[in-house]
């Protein structure tokens, strides 16, 4: 049992990956900072991406594996596309899944129906590893989460971990999984640490996890929000609220029976999600719950959101920008009224 | 010299992609047949040309005229016409269509409908044959109008930079749906927009089938030789509209009249003796290749329809919860 980082847990489940299968290869722009340097010993890995998640890889399985592109997201998206479909597991790095416009249309109109369109003979085992997330004062282009944007599509998996053991396991089964799976890191997790064994076993796509055990309301949180979640549910405690917390942690699948039964046992739900309100994770799963569950609520969903607004610049508008814990617990309190 | 095998296979190809798509133009004034009709009348010459170049196993990706393609690669074509016909004996089950017939076990990555996504998918296949030392070639067809899409350009320049022996095919059928090309072109030629990326590349006749099978297994051997990409023009004429029902105004008549001189098959019948084919040879191949289209239309026909249900299948190789919520 070793303490662990976000960051080092994805590449602990990099590294792990590229040994266990000689198909893994990784495409990405700067993952390893500079092709063809060979004569600058020592600055070919230096950067590993603008977090330094890849950083070793070069040097660990070299530059055939490990390939540096061009800012042409198009061209080694599509690329990944075809070298699965021939063999490869290729997991490739969407900088910043702001970006995700200039490449959507390989991820929504290829990878997600190739499989389909094509009378089901093949396959697109890639994984695409992308940053997420607003906190970082990195503006409206940097800082966006998206996560309905993918989850939307069928035929594309969505996987979004909270901590470092779910990142390392649930990476591990993204990259064994066959069908293509979007990984989205939160640039605000990757230096939160928890302890994650040395020899992880890969999680199952599909299946949430109860991060904390209580009774009388149920927060569902997505990603970097179950921070939050945690965080309010202490301070409930302390005047004998008891919350209980699910992480979904993949979203398509989605592990809709943890949160009905949740569900079931509080009959108080508030759903919270760092994205923009509109067709969100947050109505997806409000929606499910007043469909399946009806009989089972004491009051209708909450759902805790960013505004329907592109994530401002400046600390005062992004922190009131990004749900909180406060407004959790404004939102507990409200529903242990009811 | 090719080999007699070679040229009737050549042959055979050529007439029964112009048969096949005579009969979908057929079908298509009936209206007896669901969906968007792209046929391929004017550019059988560069389906078979670089096809008799390749192998069953080789990769290609093509696009939404794709009937010649197919045919030429090796599809069924009794799945092929089933398929338009939306049944589920299809080559695709009944859930691609005409703009997506393709088969992977005939080394078909896909038949796209999105202009220009082809390339870099065929670039991500011949990526995996270099990894893996393996030499199957790898092409990429499209037309005239993806050279200004950035996802051609894109995959264009990772190809130069990576070294990667795969082959762009860009069918210059004179229309980027209905843009003519010499009004959206920026260049003098179309082949000179590899000029930006330092590759290769060579333009040939697109109506003479055995000067499209010579460019490209010369191209074949020279970018693996090199290990670089190469583009190859194949300039023609598309006679057939952009799409069946297309009322194809936009194509005047005198333009037609001249490209007819040249007309593919016509060309294809007057070099048969060239190459070897007597007159009753040819009239063989050509009945042959007439009564296949035929039979495969016919058993299209007498195909049974997919279960709705089916619409549910194939979405994902695994997935845990039901699809149908």
């Amino acid at each position: 049992m070793t303490i662990k980082t976000v960051k080092d847990a994805i590449n602990d489940a990099l590294v792990q990956s590229f040994e266990e299968d000689k198909n893994v290869i990784l495409m990405g722009e700067d993952i390893a900072g500079g092709k063809g340097r060979e004569q600058y010993q020592g600055t070919q890995d230096a950067w590993g991406g603008p977090f330094g998640v890849t950083q070793g890889l070069y040097t660990k399985f070299g530059g055939e594996r490990v390939r540096d592109t061009t800012i042409a997201e198009a061209g080694f998206f599509g690329a990944a596309i075809g070298a699965a479909m021939t063999g490869l597991r290729p997991i490739v790095e969407l900088m910043y899944v702001d970006f995700a416009g200039v490449c959507f249309d390989q991820m929504m109109n290829q990878a997600a129906k190739v499989r389909y369109m094509f009378g089901g003979k093949q396959k697109v085992p890639m994984v695409v590893r992308t940053v997420v997330g607003a906190g970082f004062r990195a503006g409206s282009e940097h800082s966006q989460t998206l996560y309905s944007l993918y989850t939307h599509i069928p035929g594309l998996k969505v996987v979004a971990p909270y901590d470092a053991y779910d990142a390392k396991g649930l990476l591990l089964s993204s990259i064994k999984d066959d069908d293509p799976v979007i990984f989205m890191e939160h640039k605000r997790l990757y230096m939160t640490s928890c302890e994650v064994p040395d020899d992880l076993k890969p999680i199952p796509l599909g299946k949430g996890r109860i991060r904390r055990e209580g009774s009388d309301v149920t927060i569902i949180a997505i990603q970097r929000m179950n921070l939050f979640a945690e965080e309010a549910a202490n301070e409930l405690e302390k005047i004998n609220i008891s919350c209980e917390i699910v992480d979904p942690r993949t979203y398509s699948p989605l592990d809709e029976e943890l949160i009905f039964q949740s569900v079931k046992k509080t009959g108080k739900v508030i759903v919270v999600d760092e994205s923009n309100p509109k067709c969100s994770l947050a109505s997806e799963i409000s929606s499910l719950i007043s469909e399946k569950c009806f009989s089972d609520l004491k009051a209708a969903v909450i759902k805790i959101t960013a505004p329907h607004t592109p994530v401002p610049f400046s600390p005062p508008m992004e922190d009131f920008y990004i749900p909180s814990t406060k407004k959790i617990i404004d939102a507990v309190k409200k529903l242990k009224d009811v | 010299m090719i080999e007699k095998q070679k040229i009737n296979w050549i042959y055979k190809k050529i007439f029964t992609i112009r048969f096949f798509e005579e009969r979908i133009k057929k079908i298509a004034k009936e209206k007896t047949v669901p969906g968007y009709l792209h046929t391929c009348i004017g550019s059988e010459a560069i389906c078979v040309g670089v096809m008799a170049a390749l192998n069953q196993d080789d990769w290609i990706s093509s696009t939404y005229r794709n009937h010649g393609h197919a045919i030429a690669k090796g599809c069924e074509l009794n799945e092929i016409t089933s398929e338009i016909y939306g049944r589920k004996t299809g080559i695709c089950k009944g859930r691609g269509g005409s703009m997506h017939i393709s088969d992977f076990s005939k080394g078909m990555l896909g038949s796209f409908g999105i202009v220009a996504a082809g390339p870099a998918v065929v670039l991500g296949a011949a990526l995996q044959e270099k990894i893996n030392k393996s030499y199957k070639t790898c092409v990429s067809f499209f037309g005239d109008g993806a050279i200004h899409n950035g996802a051609f350009h894109e995959a264009a320049g990772l190809a130069k930079l990576w070294d990667i022996p795969m082959i762009f095919v860009c069918e210059n059928n004179g229309y980027a749906e209905a843009t003519a090309t010499d009004w959206h072109l920026n260049t003098k030629e179309l082949s000179d927009i590899t000029k930006a990326y330092d590759m290769l590349s060579y333009i040939g006749d697109g109506n003479n089938v055995f000067e499209v099978y010579d460019i490209t297994k010369k191209a074949i051997n020279e970018a693996k030789q090199k290990n670089t990409p190469i583009f190859l023009e194949f300039k023609n004429y598309r006679f057939s509209g952009q799409y069946e029902g297309d009322t194809q105004l936009y194509q005047p008549q005198e333009e037609i009249d001249k490209a007819k001189q040249n007309d593919p098959i016509k060309l294809a019948k007057e070099n048969s003796s060239k190459y070897g084919l007597n007159k009753n040879d040819l009239e063989k191949i050509i009945n042959e290749a007439k009564e296949e289209v035929d039979k495969a239309f016919d058993f299209a026909d007498t195909q049974p329809w997919p279960q709705p249900e089916d619409a549910l299948e194939d979405v994902y190789v695994n997935y845990p919860v039901e699809i149908n919520r």
